[in-house]
């Protein structure tokens, strides 16, 4: 009996595991219906929403005929606002706002689409320039011609006839150290530069499947490169690039924040002027440098919600967001630049910006057409 | 009661992600039967168990060295192991890459990941096994020693079937942990090596491929069942009788052989925790080139962190939420348990299986499940402060059952036999008999609910309200924003946590008199 026992406790379990081995190995058969590169690779993308929906019109309505009114404002992790920015537009119009963080950019984005038609938000910022097509094509905004549109130069307009308003901009750009390179002459100077034996081991980047920054860099490379960018992340891997899954862990452990291991990090053109201000101890110079070569362009923008329950008021919100007010207080709270041509930037953002001139831009729906595809490729060359 | 709280907060949210997920374009299957996603399950799989495997051979030695011998300062060691685990997985993945950055090593490895579960995770082994290990009687082994059984004989025969029970409560609740691990594998494994809870959150939030990301939970799901089902049957196989209800007393160390043999079981995860923690401590004190406690005053003030509160207030949060969130899953979890344990039947042993899933979902399915699900009257809850409460208890459950169902099982009905024949009638048999086994495993149980809630992250980051974070969220927005000054801020706001669990510990520690539990 004792024995018996015992050898039907050893066997039973030892049968599920082998279900279970059954089950991974079913997984893991060989035949492979999607490969990455296959596929979707001439998908027509079109940015256009599919439903029609009704403008909002402010028309004619008092400056706070939605007075009382609470709007929920969605944005990434990243917005940051002054103190008395948001109480000078609930002073003004009588509506009171309240800020909803949705994780970050992608993140939010997904939680849009998710709740297209009944969002959690009023009011959505923070959508740029690489998901800006996904989430048009997805019904998520409702069309309204902002005020003050008339000020955002047109090259920063999105598709899909006013579906959004574009708030902010800023430049992905490669950053080196000053320590390690004090003569900025020595620094890379293009993205050539980074397959030079000088800069070996020296370069670490966002994977551009989980980092906002890791994509636009990866899609400068893809504008400056065509067909040549797989051989030219070939020849980085080759060099010594490293691969950081964000921006945080990118720039503030393997840069450093200018003294780390790696000298050369993808960040933003604005990056100095943050190394300025939250510089511990203080210092007056950057110790960090911007190389202006190769910059991507993202554009923030920010729409009203499919489905939200007061439809004027968010549009107002929207409104402000691209109000002077607002627009000025952006530079130092979220070191991008505004979207407005006629708002001046602080000095002290002034003082260490470095301006791109001539900055990469691609279209969002050449973006959305390629943008899988290209980071599994990606991941096959640099990764696997 | 459990039954109908698991199926509209957890059962519910899932389904109606995954159907969202479903509805897209894509088979199920092909996604399934895509190479990457058999590399990716092994992969997954793999790392969970070497992670278990070194977690366990870690963290036993330090179970029996706390547990059976009068090692000074064993209550410290508990105390201290169980500190990693209530961090936010990010930040035990950030002292972990700290660590290896100052032995001159690279993370992005398999080896970077197991070192960080085993910091993780050391506690669960320490604890649950431990805490097992003090009920049971020395001098079975004693007997079986005069008996001339050898030593490595006894531990095969006698020690380790009695304490099977733990051992695979532990190694199950760890293996889950490292099998749908997020926050570490995100660090300190780094974008080559991804796992299925990272590819879950990759195509629902980067690709917004919501079919594939469904299809990849449901796997998840799957493996998690098979595992659950394997683990449940061995457990009740193992279940034994063999719990005291005195705590053994400790062995004294005579020898300065068994004092050195103490101090070596012990050393492997006192040694990994505290330079894990050590790091954490100097990071938080490092100001500009020097040191100081700046970023600590800091935390009590409004800056410009992208928080709406000043940081400090978040461990308020916390701990409010954490209450609550424990107090939650006790009622759910302890009322599960009683059913789980009394069932024979099939009834059981589903609940069993149910109410550990929360553990194996990927917090991204849950959490965009809540989003959906709980869009419209009469459950329009998706902005409430409650949910917060209610996704952490999610997490919690799986603990309190674990860690009652073999308190409850060994319980030997012959005891309320025994009661019964010397008089008592059946509540007094139950209260005496059942309350000092229950009252112990309910404080093992607590200690983890609360552990857990403290450090929840995955779940919390798409529930909590910006202007009530908790120390998990408030941490990730500071990490997140660019500047050391507030990478100082999160790094002290850890330390400010780890000690808050560590007070909080000691005091349940101190205050008990027998010397168990957590």
């Amino acid at each position: 009996m004792h024995t018996s026992n015992r050898s039907r406790r050893a066997r039973r379990p030892a049968r599920a595991l082998v279900a279970l081995a059954v089950l991974l190995a079913a997984a893991a058969c060989t035949d492979d219906p999607d490969v990455a590169t296959g596929g979707d690779d001439d998908r027509a993308v079109d940015c256009t929403p599919t439903d029609d929906v009704d403008r909002i019109d402010l028309g004619d309505a008092a400056v706070d005929a939605d007075a009382g009114v609470t709007v929920k404002l969605g944005t990434h992790d990243s917005f940051a606002v002054g103190d008395g920015v948001l109480e000078s537009f609930t002073a003004e119009t009588g509506i009171e706002v309240e800020v909803v963080a949705l994780g970050d950019a992608g993140e939010a984005v997904s939680q849009a689409i998710l709740t297209a038609g009944e969002p959690v938000v009023d009011v959505l910022y923070g959508v740029d320039t690489t998901f800006v097509c996904r989430a048009i094509a997805a019904d998520v905004f409702v069309p309204y011609r902002a005020a003050g549109l008339d000020r955002v130069p047109d090259a920063l307009l999105a598709p899909g006839e006013d579906r959004v308003t574009p708030i902010d901009v800023g430049d992905v750009c490669l950053n080196y150290s000053k320590a390690a390179f004090p003569d900025p002459s020595d620094a890379p100077q293009d993205l050539d530069d980074l397959l030079d034996e000088r800069f070996a081991d020296a370069f670490v980047t966002e994977d551009p499947a989980s980092s906002s920054p890791g994509l636009a860099f990866l899609l400068a490379t893809i504008a400056t490169y065509g067909d040549g960018w797989e051989a030219y992340w070939e020849g980085l891997r080759e060099n010594g690039v490293a691969v950081a899954s964000g921006w945080s862990e990118a720039y503030e452990d393997d840069f450093g924040a200018g003294a780390g291991e790696r000298t050369i990090v993808t960040s933003y053109a604005s990056s100095p002027v943050a190394d300025v201000l939250f510089s511990d101890p203080p210092r007056d110079e950057p110790a960090i440098g911007v190389v202006a070569d190769a910059c991507f362009r993202q554009v923030e923008y920010a729409g009203v919600l499919r489905g939200t329950g007061h439809p004027t008021a968010a549009a107002r919100l929207v409104d402000f967001l691209l109000s002077p007010t607002f627009q000025a207080d952006i530079p130092l709270n979220m070191f991008v630049e505004p979207a407005r041509e006629d708002v001046a930037l602080p000095p002290e953002f002034e003082a260490h910006r470095t301006p791109i001139d001539d900055p990469i831009t691609l279209d969002p729906a050449e973006i959305e057409a390629g943008r899988d595809r290209w980071t599994e490729r990606w991941t096959e060359i640099v990764l696997r | 009661m459990p039954v109908a709280f698991l199926a509209l907060f957890f059962a519910w949210p899932v389904l109606a992600i995954v159907l969202r997920g479903l509805a897209e374009d894509g088979s199920v299957v092909d996604v399934w039967r895509r190479r990457s996603t058999g590399d990716v399950l092994w992969f997954t799989a793999g790392q969970a168990a070497l992670s278990t495997l070194v977690t366990l051979a870690i963290g036993l030695p330090a179970a029996w060295a706390t547990a059976r011998t009068a090692l000074p300062g064993r209550r410290v060691v508990r105390v201290l192991v169980l500190v990693p685990f209530v961090l936010p997985t990010l930040v035990v993945g950030a002292a972990v890459e700290a660590l290896f950055e100052r032995f001159g090593a690279r993370t992005g490895s398999l080896t970077a990941i197991v070192v960080a579960h085993v910091v993780f995770n050391v506690a669960v082994v320490v604890r649950i096994v431990g805490g097992h290990w003090s009920l049971l009687d020395p001098r079975v082994e004693e007997v079986a020693r005069v008996l001339g059984a050898s030593p490595w004989r006894v531990v095969r025969e006698v020690t380790l079937p009695r304490l099977a029970p733990a051992l695979w409560s532990a190694a199950a609740i760890v293996f889950l942990f490292c099998f749908t691990s997020f926050g570490v594998i995100l660090t300190v494994g780094g974008p080559g090596l991804p796992t299925l809870e990272t590819e879950i959150w990759r195509h629902a939030t980067r690709r917004t491929d919501f079919g594939t990301a469904a299809a990849l939970a449901l796997l998840q799901m799957a493996a998690v069942v098979v595992l659950l089902v394997v683990g449940g049957r061995l457990e009740r196989r193992l279940a034994s009788g063999a719990t005291s209800r005195r705590v053994a007393r400790p062995r004294p160390l005579r020898t300065g052989r068994e004092r050195a043999v103490v101090v070596a079981a012990v050393a492997p995860a006192l040694t990994l925790v505290v330079l894990a923690l050590s790091i954490l401590v100097e990071r938080s004190l490092s100001v500009g080139s020097g040191h100081g406690i700046e970023r600590y005053r800091e935390l009590f003030r409004r800056t410009d962190s992208g928080l709406v509160v000043a940081p400090a207030e978040a461990i308020g949060n916390s701990l409010v939420i954490a209450c609550a969130a424990t107090a939650l899953a006790l009622v759910v979890g302890g009322l599960t348990a009683r059913s789980v344990a009394a069932g024979r039947g099939r009834a059981g042993r589903v609940l069993d299986v149910a109410v550990m899933l929360p553990l194996g979902t990927s917090a991204v399915t849950l959490g965009f499940g809540i989003l959906i699900a709980f869009d419209s009257p009469p459950l329009d809850w998706r902005s409430s402060r409650a949910m917060v409460v209610v996704a952490q208890a999610l997490v919690g459950i799986p603990f309190v059952v674990r860690a009652m169902v073999p308190a409850l099982r060994s319980i030997d009905p012959r005891l309320h036999e025994a009661a019964a024949v010397l008089g008592a009638d059946p509540r007094r048999a139950r209260a005496e008999v059942d309350r000092p086994v229950v009252r112990r495993a309910a404080q093992v149980a607590a200690g983890f609910a609360f552990a857990v809630s403290l450090g929840e992250f995955g779940a919390t980051s798409f529930l909590a309200r910006p202007d009530a974070p908790t120390v998990p969220t408030a941490m990730y927005r500071l990490l997140g924003r660019p500047g050391e000054a507030l990478r100082g801020q999160a790094m002290a706001l850890a330390v400010v946590l780890a000690v808050l669990t560590a007070a909080s510990a000691t005091v349940i520690e101190w205050r008990r008199r027998d010397g168990v539990g957590w």
